[in-house]
């Protein structure tokens, strides 16, 4: 019983630490693949109703995320005057906004397909760029590259740009604003005010 | 590098945001608490509203229209045919800036497009492997080390910066559409070109919608990093935060 319990250990560990040591570019592929493979064959997932879609994102693409690290870098400044606990619901809401965007913009997903650009990384490097583009006929292929950390959990994204806007200080402006007007306390409200709308417009048009 | 003076520009931009715009008097106020790229924002906020209101009741129903109407191979070939007219200005503009090679991929585009393609309809380059380019004047001022001056929203033409207006004037000027004779045609295929411009961002609207605190300030965000993107051709130094 105790060598079952020690080999099942010992294999957990095992695909931890390879999981660990995927590269940055292995895994931003896997999670793409894994994702346009579902959209392209469930077409339920592109009608009006969005609630599976984010359980999706959810499920594959949100575990690659840092999203403290995100907040943090929307924030800028600001972040440092935060309380752990307003650090923690800042992290909170601003992921359940940031998962909304990102499943919305499935909605002009029609088949494209995806170009790895070529990767290189040197030794010890701990923050990359990994670099994709959406190819579409006729026109411009549009660029998406993500930043990466690695962490003890492995590499994380911690910014997503897309043709050249970052989805993450594209906040920037916004949030200080915000912060400086009604406080972090304020900023974490207008979040979560915003969500509820969202979240309330997407049940009503169902 | 040559050097612009950037003075004469911005008495330019001043002027032509003060006077022509609806006569409006600008009072340059730089609020402590704003973006310090951003000194006209209750002006810009104020165009920013017009805007939204003819695009809610005119542009995107429009494009709207457009998009479901028209099938996907003569939408191709509108957005092909604007994109083969573009061509030669953006050689023009990669020339400007010393990028010979990008300069001569465009040039060939044009070339290649203009015949086998059938005027432009189909955009037989790209199959060949020479891809299309974007640039503009305002890119090109930008490489000649002309700073973005101040952020505008101007009517119609949306978010530029003092820069960019000055680069959209040239590119007016220089547009090939601009050459066509007879009024009512020139007028038809402008306006084909905005609806199609326009229908073209309707997947970003839901996105841009749902995204935002404050409309404004993330378009204005998205803008300047955009334009920032676009001057370094899609490789923008890094910023720390």
């Amino acid at each position: 019983m105790m060598k079952k319990i020690l080999t099942l250990l010992a294999g957990l560990l095992l695909s931890f630490s390879v999981l660990a040591q995927e590269a940055p570019d292995a895994l931003v592929k896997r999670v793409t693949e894994d994702v346009l493979k579902i959209v392209r064959e469930d077409k339920t997932l592109q009608g009006a109703d969005k609630s599976k879609l984010i359980a999706l994102v959810d499920a594959k693409v949100l575990p690659n995320f840092d999203f403290q690290r995100m907040t943090a870098l929307a924030l800028g400044k600001e972040w440092r005057k935060a309380t752990p606990q307003q650090k923690m619901r800042l992290s909170e809401e601003f992921r359940n906004l940031l998962v909304r965007t990102y499943a919305n913009s499935f909605d002009g997903y029609r088949g494209q397909r995806i170009r790895y650009l070529p990767f290189t990384m040197s030794a010890g490097e701990t923050d990359v760029y990994v670099r994709t583009e959406v190819l579409q006929p006729g026109a411009k292929p549009v660029q998406i590259d993500y930043n990466l950390e690695l962490q003890s959990g492995g590499w994380k994204v911690y910014d997503v740009i897309i043709a050249g806007i970052s989805l993450v200080t594209n906040y920037r402006d916004q949030f200080t604003r915000e912060v400086r007007a009604n406080g972090i306390d304020g900023l974490i409200a207008s979040l979560a005010t915003k969500n509820d709308t969202l979240e309330a417009s997407a049940k009503a048009g169902k | 590098m040559m050097k612009i003076n950037m003075h004469a520009l911005a008495c330019c931009g001043r002027r032509l945001a003060a006077s022509s715009l609806f006569g409006l008097v600008l009072v340059s106020t730089v609020q402590a608490q704003g973006n310090p790229q951003d000194p006209y924002e209750s002006f810009n906020r104020a165009m920013f509203s017009a805007n939204e209101v003819i695009d809610q009741y005119a542009l995107r129903p429009l494009a709207r229209v457009y998009d479901v109407a028209t099938p996907l191979p003569v939408k191709a070939s509108v957005g092909n045919f604007f994109g083969n007219a573009g061509d030669l200005m953006v050689g023009v503009n990669n020339a400007l800036q010393g990028k010979v090679s990008s300069a001569g991929n465009d040039f060939a585009r044009l070339l290649i497009n203009s015949t086998l393609g059938i005027f432009g309809l189909f955009d037989v380059a790209s199959e060949l492997g020479y891809y299309r380019n974007d640039e503009d004047f305002g890119q090109t001022l930008a490489v000649w080390g002309v700073d973005s001056g101040a952020y505008l929203y101007l009517p119609i033409f949306g978010p530029r910066t003092l820069r960019d207006t000055a680069g959209l004037l040239v590119d007016s000027f220089s547009d090939p559409v601009g050459q066509i004779d007879e009024v009512a045609l020139r007028n038809s295929v402008r306006g084909l070109r905005i609806v199609d411009l326009r229908a073209g961002l309707l997947p970003a609207d839901k996105v841009v919608e749902e995204a935002a605190l404050d409309k404004y300030s993330y378009i204005r965000a998205a803008y300047l990093q955009r334009r920032t993107s676009q001057i370094y051709d899609g490789r923008p130094p890094r910023l720390d935060d």
